[in-house]
């Protein structure tokens, strides 16, 4: 139908360093990972570390990626998304005290399966609480930063007062299933088995995540719409349909990172939630608000980190991820993989 | 003018407290490409806005295909077929070529037939088809935003300065990729301040003034009076 155009498109070589350049971020776990083992002593103790590290990331991942999409997406602060990690926790751990029975059995199928209900019971709970929240609280406050942090920390106030009347006001202390209790002993090293689940759980959600993201065409809506919303509605694609979605899929996310952050801590309080919160902001402001991989990538930096320094100097372990994100800000201000907000 | 597929009448529209639009009359005809002219800050980009739905009109009427569209939100607009393709391209520059692509053709899955008249158009964007679009030329990412457009027929087409801030030979490409849209029966309402390519494309010409139409008539009419373009848009056309 036309003539091909005169100018022919050059593709030029691009240098070592330009070509490295996109995989810098993602060679930062592993630089983390030697750094510790060239800085601790014993080997055991640096692997009983590194899987300690990499289960807390995964954790802290659950629980940030969906904050990072709401913010990319729709530009809302919600400090409140601790209240669905906490209400997540509680919520678990009540299914897993009425499957007392399944949990208390020696079969690992069982325990799995009770921990699956519960993570499962969490979810739909949080998910339905997040879309509450969003209606409730979040609509009214579209386009100003000011009053999304107060009317959101209101609503984190109120979750955790409701936890307060629900489950009474002190801390309950908890027991993993049976068979996910002890560590098992590998190249002399001490390795807990609910953190080996929690490793492998948090990459099979990584992974599918990124599926999603990647390879359905709501993913490519939500990739786009955290780059440009008004573009991917004057495509035809109703993005505030897609925001309350992903609101939705990120509370429940967030449950399920409570009950995974319970069962770590073998204790749930209230404010739980607004306490690992600190470390969430860190993850997704240092990724790249927006960006899962880089809120994945952001995550298991600092769950390693803060492992090693606890081990190598306890007293640096609370300001380690601050550090962290200094440097990271300073290296690239928009964090380490940024999208690029449409202006 | 008989059946325009697109009508505006009286549209004003605001930004915050600033009125820009005081007023649009206009008429889009069928199958035709009109050129919508004009000097900097005269409405254009923002009646093209306003026509989406991304900015709401204030009071006026706009009908696309006979159906009143004023008030709708964009997808709602966007889905009644008309395509954008916006002053800053809007490419998603995290998503690749074919990404940007399948996002843009709403209804389903690319159709080959038009995947190939893309790449007759645009070569470069099978090239560069599974790179990230941020990567890409100003000229292509422009390539890009308009065969997003193209991936599927629209009833009405809304681009706005496609020439901007392109090389000549890019701008040819364009012009190319657009006759042949406009061959194809298209109906397109283009913004442009390159007046070489509005001449040579446009059927017809609207040119705004402080938020209204102040002149509509035949492209040619317009091209061949050197004083209307002075009077109208401030224009000394060299003789080309």
């Amino acid at each position: 139908m036309t003539h091909a155009p005169e100018h022919a498109p050059k593709m030029a070589r691009l240098s070592l360093s330009d070509r490295l350049e996109p995989w810098l971020p993602i060679l930062l776990v592993p630089a983390i990972v030697v750094f510790g083992f060239v800085l601790i002593d014993s080997p055991g103790s640096w692997l009983t570390l590194t899987v300690s590290g990499l289960a807390m990331g995964m954790m802290i991942f659950v629980i940030a990626s969906g904050m990072t999409l709401v913010f990319g997406l729709m530009d809302v602060i919600n400090f409140g998304h601790g209240a669905f990690v906490s209400f997540g926790a509680f919520v678990g751990v009540s299914v897993l005290v009425v499957l007392g029975g399944m949990t208390g059995a020696s079969s690992l199928a069982l325990n799995l399966l009770a921990l699956g209900m519960a993570m499962l019971a969490a979810m739909a709970v949080t998910g339905a609480m997040g879309f509450a929240f969003e209606r409730v609280i979040v609509r009214p406050v579209y386009g100003s930063h000011l009053k999304q942090i107060l009317v959101t920390m209101g609503g984190l106030i109120v979750a955790e007062q409701l936890i307060h009347v629900i489950w009474g006001g002190e801390e309950i202390f908890i027991g993993r299933p049976e068979m996910l209790k002890g560590s098992i002993t590998l190249f002399g090293a001490t390795l807990e088995k609910y953190r080996l689940i929690a490793v492998g759980l948090g990459l099979i959600l990584f992974l599918a995540m990124r599926a999603v993201l990647r390879g359905t065409k709501l993913g490519l809506i939500v990739r786009a719409g955290v780059e440009n919303p008004e573009m991917v509605m004057a495509m035809g694609y109703q993005i505030r349909r897609v925001f309350v979605m992903v609101f939705v899929a990120g509370s429940a996310l967030a449950g399920l990172g409570g009950v995974m952050w319970g069962l770590y801590q073998e204790v749930i309080t209230a404010q739980m939630g607004m306490e690992i919160m600190i470390l969430v902001f860190i993850v997704v402001i240092i990724g790249g608000l927006g960006s899962v991989e880089g809120c994945f990538i952001g995550a298991l930096m600092v769950g390693l980190l803060q492992n090693y320094t606890a081990f190598l100097e306890p007293k640096l372990a609370l300001i380690s991820n601050i550090a962290l994100m200094v440097a990271i800000l300073m290296w690239r201000p928009q964090g380490m993989i940024p999208v690029i907000k449409a202006k | 003018m008989s059946d325009p597929i697109l009508s505006l009448s009286g549209v004003k529209t605001d930004i915050g407290q600033y009125h820009i639009l005081h007023g649009v009359d206009l008429e889009v005809p069928r199958g035709q490409v009109t050129m919508l002219l004009g000097r900097n800050g005269a409405g254009k980009t923002t009646t093209l806005r306003s026509i989406m739905g991304l900015w709401r009109p204030r009071t006026g009427s706009i009908r696309f295909d006979g159906a009143e569209i004023a008030g709708l939100a964009p997808p709602q607009i966007a889905r009644r077929g008309l395509g954008f393709v916006p002053e800053d391209m809007g490419i998603f520059a995290d998503l690749t070529v074919e990404e940007n692509l399948i996002l843009a053709a709403i209804s389903g899955p690319i159709r080959r037939d038009r995947l190939d008249w893309v790449f007759s158009a645009f070569p470069a964007l099978s090239t560069f088809w599974k790179m990230p679009a941020g990567n890409l030329s100003g000229g292509q990412k422009q390539m890009l935003a308009i065969a997003r457009a193209m991936i599927e027929k629209r009833g009405l087409y809304l681009i706005d300065e496609p020439s901007k801030g392109l090389a000549p030979a890019i701008i040819a490409t364009m012009a190319r990729a657009l006759r042949d849209l406009k061959a194809d029966g298209a109906s397109i309402l283009m913004v442009e301040q390159n007046f070489s390519l509005a001449r040579a494309l446009g059927d017809r010409a609207a040119v705004m003034d402080d938020g209204r139409i102040v002149w509509t008539g035949g492209m040619a009419e317009l091209a061949a009076d050197p004083a209307l373009q002075e009077r109208l848009m401030g224009l000394k056309m060299e003789v080309a």
